[in-house]
């Protein structure tokens, strides 16, 4: 409706959201973070079979509107950086709901010398800073989640068990008939046949993240190599060989919160990884996303060794405030 | 037919599932970590009113069911078919009882009603969101009863039963909300 003119979030609202990104911005700057801004155009969005980059026309050439900041972040680590942090538009094609939009933002940030433990330490004192400025506790579709200072330590469990403990079956060697009757019940019923993948990624969408964080934020770790995102692997197996990558997310009432990483720093293994994630693409009908060879010659000149983890600012001020969606935290939504 | 992408999975918009016409009530966007999409969608069958659940794979494609509407008089029952006019073309249609469904309630001569066809087959009758009707049958207020927010049930010219405020009379025309049959005011005929 052309006459729909009013924005999405209330003034209040962005009175206190403005509030939370001071207080994000002053608990880097006391911790010695350099601000920066990456662009947004970039030549080449994250590959990732599953996340989808708008592509913009300019000057003859096609470029992208960057589902992250992360390519352009590590080669300034590379450059000698230090402790960066961006706050800032990501783009997501295909994307929206009452948790996703196209355009949102994100904080993204990394720190040196730390692994994955540290940045889950960094990430509990920043979400208990960003909730003090409201009353402490987060809250999402009738749940409500302590991160006030001073209250109960956030909880930490790998996918593994977090996934078999709402489920009663371990996601690595699942059973695909109970999987199916959990999804039943919880009125997920698809069009056409699942595969094992997809009916994990469903069980995980649907049965599996509503229960996460219910009563305090809790950090799930350790997930699966064939989801490692641009995180390294442990050096050890798991309990039966499985190798787990140093990646985490924050969950607080059944929302996602960030994804965070121990990052992978080896130029010739994250090389394969973006065209692994090239020829999921393919497989999948998608466009294949350019090779970012300016990022691979950052790692070659070497990332230090450090975390990194990405935390969507509209959900953390949507949960803050105890709004319905990320669309009642922000201005407007995307092309309304 | 048009073929809908799952972004296109909003409320309000009309989807055939398993050769049915289904109204989209609700949508969500569900992506677990680093994995594939999914559109939740509570849907309304347009055959039989059910509302159920279902998800839709990011990669799958949906067709929109072609669904057009035309503004219609109502003009008369015959004990089979609820029969409507188009007061702009003159052309008149009829509907069963199942395809007027819950409208039923609401139907009275020279109101306007949204008639939907699928496929070009009679589908469903949808009521304006208010429609004024007069009052057959209620019992008079009840002197000294001055509690704040009283009612009283009122049966109307089309049988519905509406609760209405003690001060409200037989043969009186009042107006009603349609999508949630609650008395809106009273209003002179």
């Amino acid at each position: 409706m052309a006459s729909d003119w009013r924005p999405t979030a209330t003034v209040t609202a962005l009175r206190e959201r403005a509030l939370i990104v001071s207080t994000l911005r002053a608990f880097f700057e006391a911790r010695g973070s350099l601000e920066v801004e990456t662009p947004h155009l970039v030549a080449s969005p994250g590959v990732d079979a599953h996340l989808d980059a708008p592509s913009v026309a300019l000057d003859g050439r096609t470029l992208y509107l960057a589902t992250s900041p992360e390519y352009a972040m590590k080669r300034l680590l590379a450059a000698g950086s230090g402790a960066i942090h961006q706050l800032g538009a990501a783009f997501r094609a295909g994307e929206r709901g009452r948790l996703h939009e196209p355009q949102f933002t994100m904080l993204e940030w990394y720190e040196p010398g730390a692994d994955d433990a540290g940045c889950m330490d960094t990430t509990e004192a920043l979400v208990r800073a960003a909730a003090s400025v409201h009353d402490g506790k987060l809250r999402f579709g009738g749940e409500e989640s302590d991160a006030s200072v001073g209250g109960p330590a956030f909880a930490r469990t790998t996918f593994r068990d977090a996934f078999s403990a709402v489920t009663g079956t371990d996601p690595l060697h699942p059973d695909t008939g109970r999987l199916g009757r959990l999804l039943r019940a919880a009125g997920v019923r698809t069009e056409s046949a699942c595969s094992s993948e997809e009916l994990i990624d469903l069980t995980l969408g649907a049965v599996v993240q509503p229960e996460l964080g219910l009563d305090v934020p809790v950090f799930v770790t350790d997930w699966p190599a064939d989801r490692a995102g641009l995180a390294r692997l442990r050096p050890g197996r798991d309990r039966d060989g499985a190798i787990a990558a140093a990646r985490f997310e924050l969950y607080a009432c059944g929302v996602e919160l960030c994804n965070g990483y121990h990052e992978l720093s080896d130029p010739l293994e994250q090389r394969a990884r973006i065209e692994q994630e090239n020829a999921l693409r393919r497989a999948m009908d998608k466009v294949p996303y350019p090779v970012d060879e300016q990022f691979l010659a950052a790692l070659e000149a070497g990332l230090p060794d450090c975390a990194g983890n990405a935390l969507g600012i509209d959900r953390l001020v949507t949960l803050v405030l105890g709004l319905d969606s990320i669309g009642a935290s922000r201005t407007f939504l995307a092309g309304c | 037919m048009a073929v809908l992408q799952h972004t296109d999975l909003r409320k309000g918009v009309k989807i055939e599932l398993d050769g049915q016409p289904f109204l989209i009530i609700d949508s969500d966007f569900v992506k677990p970590g680093k994995g594939q999409a999914f559109t939740r969608c509570r849907v309304k069958n347009y055959l039989n009113g059910n509302t159920i659940e279902r998800t839709i794979k990011s990669n799958e494609k949906i067709d929109k069911a072609d669904i057009e509407s035309t503004t219609c008089q109502y003009l008369y029952a015959d004990g089979e078919y609820f029969h409507f006019m188009d007061g702009t073309t003159y052309d008149q249609y009829r509907f069963t009882e199942e395809n007027v469904g819950e409208c039923v309630k609401w139907l009275a001569e020279n109101i306007e009603y949204n008639v939907l066809f699928w496929n070009g087959r009679a589908l469903s009758v949808e009521a304006p969101n208010h429609v004024e009707l007069e009052i057959t049958q209620c019992d008079p207020g009840v002197a000294g009863n001055t509690a704040q927010g009283a009612t009283k049930p009122a049966t109307l010219s089309t049988g519905a039963i509406v609760n209405v405020p003690l001060f409200v009379n037989e043969n009186d025309w009042i107006r009603v909300d349609t999508r949630t049959g609650d008395y809106t005011e009273r209003v002179k005929k």
